[in-house]
């Protein structure tokens, strides 16, 4: 057996496994409004972060996602429960004082604040603040940026435009930091619109050079040199691939919706899925781009997958057979414990123990102190 | 190896071609340095080896340009990328992806070469450049240095027979740079690699060229040869250049060592004459106090202190230089002194005044900073407006700033886009655009880069002006020509401390890394610059006289 089959063997897990990991958490959460599972969700991904991420930079992002959840629900609440007329229950919590506004619109600044409109937010909130840290959770463990490098050869185009953006946004960012600084040295203020136009022209100019430069270095280290194929083969690709994304996306809005035509769902899914991957075979053969050192796809990547899956499954039944429990008819009941998704949802924390162990370079230093960023 | 037949360029909507019927051959296995002044086509000759001139660029080239036997009309820059190997300036900004070994592969994945090529080929170049250790790191969290190799290791990778590097260490600290010439050095002797590159710091690099290309622009004939023939008269060299064209050493000695050896008859000729002193002259009519106070200044980033207790004072008149390793907190200081950073404990007083408590509207009036990237402080579309606004901003008479850029850098068409300058005009405007508001204390940020040494000679001037007319002066800066020309006091900061302060000769003349070329060929006589020494050797026979 190959040690890339051992769940023991350090290395690298393939960014996809996570990702498609993290998506089955998100498809479970998008089917249910009860906090249990929700909170459930938040905790798996909490904890299989905590175990297997590593110390590059892009691993403490899910630290960012959630606070970006924590600031979602902030904000739900507050919309729903202080600006909304239509959410309120009989449960009064406290009043505001009113502006009074016409009764058509739906709209209220101020009033009566129920207990039933602060939940209902709450847990719709929570179910946003959930798929948002699963997102949080894929790209903390596998980047992106790793993640683009298996983009098939039909869309290899596209997933270096996309490369590039991830490199150059925060490129940007720290460029309009050192143009604002020089800017006050100049004794202007960094305010209005004037100040923008002033920010914006050195910024972008910066950024075109930047951009003529890399042009420049990609097309002397021989990129496109082996991409060879005719305008009609390009096009029917290309149409392929598209059109079969977008059967792909109705497919998965059906399925996840639940509430569309039967053929929306899982029949349009496997037609695009058909449709693309026909696209990609074709559109990857006229790519003669090798890979280099792409990691293996063995037997821990099934596993982790797997889990992932298993707990979007479980949360579909759970849906079918116990749909009270996991959309709430009263918000203000205790919410029940579905056992049944639940159940499902530990299966995905597996990857805390199944996932290998990352190489030791690899590992976050915890017993050095915390390493600091280092001045731009 | 590289053969250019009759070759000129014209780009578009330029009136006069930037190169001329270039005749050269370079044979393989040389190390060749392309100079010349900013703007004199260098880099357009360089681009035109690996067809990037004019496939990328646009233009019309005419002539041949042969590379290993291929002609770069009908091969494109990607047709090459197998044969040539191209280092732009910034290595940063040709970087395709984000880890150390994800970039050595990327050329091959390009070419299409098999995975265990690809395999075998970036374990030996990673061992070649030394980059065993960073294998796995992100590319921004390297050192200049670092990336430069790691730049030049991306395109190695494709085994290309000629590697093209245009300025390679013009953006490093001293040490980085050897570390960067001293691989290419290996390559050239160990790989018998074809390596052509154009480089400003001549001091650094021409004892390890084997051919010099001067390339003088405004379209005159480009020449080419033996370093010791072309830089007889070349108008741009080196310091120990300089010097052996005063003491009339033939051949001229390249390099530290060779000018050592011939150097003993002109110490005994300097023994009994009298050094300079290199220090400020105290300013006429002026009994304000110092200009810029620091005492025990501690600041930093989050939790890492970058400058750990820094106390000292500034003068009107003096010409302060700021040395140390990149990081070390030059430019931290720089920032504080300026109140871009709050200090977290200690004092700063800048003309008396709390810099990050002044409003930006009078900021400009106490201190005055040309950034690292003079075109941060531009913003307007002609130079003519730029300086408009600049009098606005600092609510001085109309026309102050066009005056003083144009003494700092005469003939300047004013409908010019600040973008379309030279780098060294751009550092005036930004200059000029600073002195407006006629600052006591005026900052400079690594104020040499990508400067010439025609520029720079016009910087030293206008420092030394500025100095006399009463304004204090700090530069941070890794040039130690530079500073042996103009600096009056050193400042060395290492890990955040004060480790030097003291006149010019007392700091540089025995350090390793800060000493000028002059000071190591003459020790322990404490010459700093070619020119001191001409003057002195002059006044001597006038009076023997």
């Amino acid at each position: 057996m190959r040690p890339q089959h051992l769940v023991t063997f350090p290395r690298n897990l393939h960014p996809g496994a996570w990702w498609l990991w993290a998506l089955g958490l998100a498809a479970a959460a998008s089917r249910t409004q009860n906090p249990v599972p929700l909170l459930l969700i938040l905790v798996v991904t909490g904890f299989v972060v905590a175990a297997r991420r590593s110390n590059a930079p892009w691993a403490k992002s899910y630290g960012a996602f959630l606070k970006l959840a924590l600031i979602v629900i902030a904000i739900r609440i507050v919309f729903q429960a202080v600006l909304s007329s239509g959410s309120q229950g009989p449960t009064v919590l406290f009043t505001l004082p009113e502006i009074p506004v016409p009764s058509d619109t739906g709209i209220k600044l101020g009033g009566i604040i129920s207990l039933e409109a602060v939940l209902r937010a709450f847990y719709e909130g929570l179910q946003l603040a959930t798929i948002l840290c699963c997102i949080g959770a894929a790209n903390s463990l596998g980047s992106a940026r790793r993640l683009l490098r298996y983009v098939p050869g039909a869309l290899y185009e596209i997933g270096v435009a996309c490369v590039i953006a991830l490199t150059f946004a925060p490129q940007l960012v720290t460029d309009a930091g050192r143009v604002r600084a020089a800017h006050r040295l100049r004794g202007q203020t960094s305010r209005g619109l004037g100040s923008l136009k002033r920010l914006a022209m050195p910024v972008l100019e910066g950024a075109l050079d930047r951009s003529i430069e890399l042009a420049a270095a990609m097309d002397s280290r021989g990129y496109g040199r082996t991409t060879d194929a005719g305008r009609v083969s390009r096009r029917v690709t290309g149409l392929l691939v598209f059109g079969g994304l977008l059967g792909v996306c109705v497919g998965v809005y059906g399925l996840l919706a639940g509430t569309s035509a039967g053929w929306v769902g899982l029949p349009m899914l496997l037609g695009g899925c058909l449709l693309a991957a026909v696209g990609m075979f074709f559109g990857g053969r006229r790519t003669g781009r090798t890979k280099y050192r792409p990691d293996p796809w063995a037997l821990p990547e099934w596993l982790v997958t797997g889990t992932g899956l298993a707990a979007a499954v479980t949360m579909f039944v759970a849906v079918e057979r116990t749909p009270a429990d996991l959309f709430l008819a009263s918000v203000t009941q205790v919410p029940p414990v579905p056992l049944l998704a639940c159940a499902g949802i530990l299966i995905a924390i597996a990857p805390a123990f199944l996932a290998p162990p990352l190489p030791r370079s690899d590992r976050p230093q915890t017993a050095q102190p915390q390493q600091l960023e280092v001045a731009a | 190896m590289i053969t250019f037949d009759h070759v000129s360029v014209t780009f578009a909507d330029a009136p006069a071609p930037v190169l001329r019927d270039v005749n050269l051959t370079i044979p393989e296995g040389e190390l060749c340095l392309v100079i010349g002044r900013t703007g004199s086509g260098k880099t357009t000759l360089l681009r035109a080896i690996n067809g990037l001139v004019p496939h990328f660029s646009g233009g019309t080239l005419s002539g041949r340009v042969l590379v290993d036997g291929r002609d770069t009309r009908d091969h494109r820059p990607r047709d090459l990328a197998d044969v040539v190997g191209f280092v732009g300036q910034d290595p940063l900004s040709g970087f395709v992806t984000d880890v150390v070994e994800d970039e050595l592969a990327y050329g091959m994945e390009s070419l299409g070469l098999p995975s265990e090529v690809m395999r075998k080929r970036v374990e030996e170049t990673l061992d070649l450049l030394g980059l065993a250790e960073l294998r796995h790191r992100p590319l921004t969290d390297l050192s200049g240095g670092q990336q430069q190799r790691v730049a030049i290791g991306s395109v190695l990778t494709t085994h290309p027979r000629i590697l093209v590097l245009d300025e390679p260490t013009s953006a490093l600290d001293p040490l980085a740079a050897e570390e960067v010439l001293a691989t290419l050095q290996r390559l050239v002797h160990d790989l018998g690699l074809t390596v052509v590159l154009a480089e400003h710091r001549l001091e650094r690099v021409v004892q390890y060229a084997d051919r010099v290309v001067l390339v003088p622009g405004g379209a005159r004939p480009v020449r080419d040869g033996s370093p010791e023939e072309v830089l007889v008269d070349s108008p741009i060299a080196p310091p120990v250049v300089e010097l052996g064209r005063v003491a009339g050493w033939q051949p001229l000695p390249l390099s530290v060592r060779d000018a050592r050896r011939k150097a003993g008859a002109l110490r005994a000729q300097l023994a009994d004459l009298t050094e300079p002193p290199h220090t400020a002259e105290p300013v006429a009519g002026s009994t304000a106090g110092p200009v810029a106070v620091t005492e025990h200044l501690v600041a930093g980033y989050g939790q890492t202190p970058v400058l750990q207790g820094i106390s000292t004072t500034i003068s009107a008149g003096e010409i302060v230089a700021l040395m140390g390793r990149n990081g070390a907190g030059k430019s931290t200081l720089l920032k504080t002194l300026v109140g871009m950073k709050r200090p977290s404990s200690g004092r700063v007083h800048v003309d008396g005044q709390v810099p990050a408590e002044l409003k930006p509207r009078d900021l400009l009036r106490h201190v005055g900073l040309v950034p690292q990237v003079p075109a941060d402080l531009l913003y307007e579309s002609t130079v003519g407006r730029e300086c408009t606004q600049a009098d606005k901003d600092a609510g001085v008479e109309s026309g102050t700033t066009r005056a003083l850029f144009e003494r700092l850098s005469p003939c300047v068409d004013p409908a010019q886009h600040p973008r379309d300058l030279s780098e060294g005009q751009r550092l005036t405007l930004a200059l000029a655009i600073v002195l407006a508001a006629e600052p006591p204390l005026v900052l400079l940020d690594e104020p040499t880069r990508g400067l010439d040494y025609t520029a720079k000679h016009r910087l030293v001037e206008i420092l030394r002006d500025l100095a006399a007319a009463g304004h204090g002066i700090v530069l941070a800066t890794h040039d130690v020509e530079l500073v042996a020309e103009v600096a009056t006091r050193v400042l060395v900061i290492a890990d955040g401390e004060l480790v030097a302060d003291g006149s010019t000769p007392d700091v540089v003349v025995s350090s390793p890394a800060f000493a000028p070329q002059v000071a190591k060929i003459l020790a322990p006589q404490r010459w700093l610059t070619p020119t001191d020494v001409a003057l002195a050797l002059a006044d001597a026979e006038t009076v023997s006289r």
